[in-house]
């Protein structure tokens, strides 16, 4: 890397290259269809590509590439969840993220800080106990802390001694960390670009034709297309295009929010977030206070920002650092997410015998882009879906088999 | 600030209310149609109907809303939808 940067910088004649080849004209037919180009779609379409060697394949983005949630999110990458399935799943992930840049030549920007929730009670400590049980099961590197190591681990932390919100300990996963969101989506992009994956930017989806169990064509606002083969992978759109197809998903969007303050100098080198207090805080590496929290309180399919929660996640933020009080927030933004009953994803089979779903992604699908696109591309390849995503299948909820993560979700990010 | 209207308070700032979701097609009491009624909720981009809470007054109550404007159309007491 150093070698080549030097190189770069001392030819006389830099060329520029473009990332991402320009949309062309839609062909009459493609094996694989991939709908959505945000972060999910392009790792598949990047996987299947470079990996299974299927390069006849057409992502399809109706607006510009991964301009949707993964362009939004607080890039939290984490794998402390609650469940055996989906720790094991997100660690997988967190994997393939310490490997991204150098497999993609491509900075992603991972930095692996660690991740710190703070406990304000003694039964969210109990819960904390469970997970990080959980997890050491599973080999992540997750353990409870006392009051001590949270001051040792955040310095600049209020602990509200003797107050409402008294720190009484934390949940601290050393394998959690940040990535650059777009990055990630560009480098699959690229990748996929290369190997002759067409990515089509403007083009909408608006219907589909059927035969039997089978999706024949995929109508788009550029003309029709014949499918071999077609993924799903929509964001907070996965209910109405699935709808569609005739798939009826489990899903309910809600609005979730964040926003940055101006860049400061650096004094929150890891990830921290409280239970109590819906809001967790991640310096950029710009400098920038990012600021998260949970959902809005009702049902809504609009990215347009409330008063309401943004004082809220500024009211947590001050709580914890008091400090902040006089810094200016500079921008502020909202994503419609896809929440399903048990806060776990959809992966995998539909109804349909040659459409496959990635969806019910929520407030917590960045850290999933690189896993996700790896088995759902294994899936479309080899027509099997792999046993890790199993536990993820649409008909879980058919046989009550749901995999609760409500407590590892939302705030606690 | 947003407003709903509580029918038997009036209009106040939404922060008074619990959202409880939408009025569902399905019955819990239809055993065909539990798993309808516990997880497919509807989610339409459009006027929706659905349950609120007035916490101080407990008042429960059913608004029309457009769930991609953020309008609320009407407010009124279940079994009394105004003509
Ligand atoms: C404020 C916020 C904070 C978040 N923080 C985190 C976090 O810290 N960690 C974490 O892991 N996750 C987080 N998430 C969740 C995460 O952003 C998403 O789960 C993830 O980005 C989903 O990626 P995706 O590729 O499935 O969807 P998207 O990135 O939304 O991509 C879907 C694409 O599909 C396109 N599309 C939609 N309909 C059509 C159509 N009909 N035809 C063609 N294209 C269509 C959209 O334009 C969009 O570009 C957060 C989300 C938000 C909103």
């Amino acid at each position: 890397m150093p070698f080549s940067l030097l190189k770069y910088g001392l030819r006389s004649r830099h060329v520029p290259f473009r990332d991402i080849p320009p949309t062309p004209d839609l062909k009459r037919s493609y094996d694989v269809v991939i709908i959505g180009g945000g972060g999910h779609g392009l790792a598949a379409a990047y996987y299947l590509s470079n990996v299974h060697g299927i390069r006849n394949v057409a992502v399809l983005e109706k607006g510009y590439l991964a301009g949707g949630n993964t362009a939004r999110n607080t890039t939290t990458i984490r794998s402390n969840y609650m469940t055996e399935e989906s720790v094991r799943f997100y660690k997988e992930g967190v994997e393939l993220f310490e490997t991204m840049s150098r497999d993609l030549g491509f900075n992603v920007m991972f930095s692996q800080r660690g991740q710190l929730t703070l406990a304000h009670s003694e039964a969210t400590l109990r819960s904390f106990h469970l997970r990080a049980e959980m997890g050491k099961h599973m080999g992540t590197r997750i353990e409870v802390v006392d009051v001590q190591t949270v001051k040792e681990l955040c310095p600049h932390l209020n602990l509200d001694l003797g107050g409402q919100h008294e720190v009484m300990g934390g949940l601290w996963h050393a394998d959690g960390g940040t990535a650059r969101h777009d990055a990630v989506a560009w480098g699959y992009a690229r990748h996929a670009g290369a190997r002759g994956v067409e990515i089509h930017q403007r083009t909408e989806v608006i219907g589909f034709e059927q035969a039997g169990d089978r999706v024949t064509h995929v109508r788009t606002n550029r003309g029709t297309i014949a499918a071999g083969q077609v993924l799903q992978a929509v964001g907070g759109l996965n209910g109405q295009v699935a709808a569609m197809a005739g798939i009826r998903l489990p899903i309910r969007c809600f609005p979730l929010q964040a926003m940055v303050t101006q860049p400061l100098k650096p004094f929150l080198d890891i990830l921290v977030s409280s239970a109590n207090l819906h809001t967790y805080l991640v310096q950029s590496s710009r400098g920038e206070i990012v600021i998260g929290g949970g959902s809005d309180p009702y049902q809504l399919a609009s990215t347009r920002s409330t008063l309401d929660q943004k004082e809220h996640l500024a009211e947590g933020a001050l709580h914890l650092f008091p400090f902040l009080h006089k810094v200016k927030l500079l921008r502020q933004w909202a994503g419609i997410t896809d929440m399903t009953p048990d806060y776990s994803p959809i992966m995998g089979a539909s109804p349909l015998r040659n459409y496959w779903l990635d969806c019910g992604w929520g407030t917590w699908g960045f850290k999933a882009t690189p896993v996700a696109g790896k088995r759902m591309a294994e899936t479309i390849a080899t027509g099997r879906v792999p046993d890790v995503l199993k536990p993820f299948d649409l008909s879980r909820f058919d046989s009550f088999a749901l995999l609760n993560e409500m407590g590892a979700t939302a705030a606690s990010h | 600030m947003k407003l709903l209207t509580c029918p038997v308070n009036g209009p106040r700032n939404i922060t008074e209310f619990q959202y409880l979701g939408p009025v569902r097609a399905a019955s819990a009491d239809e055993p065909e149609q539990l798993i309808d009624a516990l997880f497919y909720a509807e989610n339409p981009l459009g006027v929706m109907r659905e349950w609120w809470r007035h916490t101080p007054s407990n008042t429960m109550l059913i608004a029309e809303r457009h769930t991609v404007s953020d309008q609320i159309l009407a407010t009124y007491l279940p079994n009394r939808k105004p003509a």
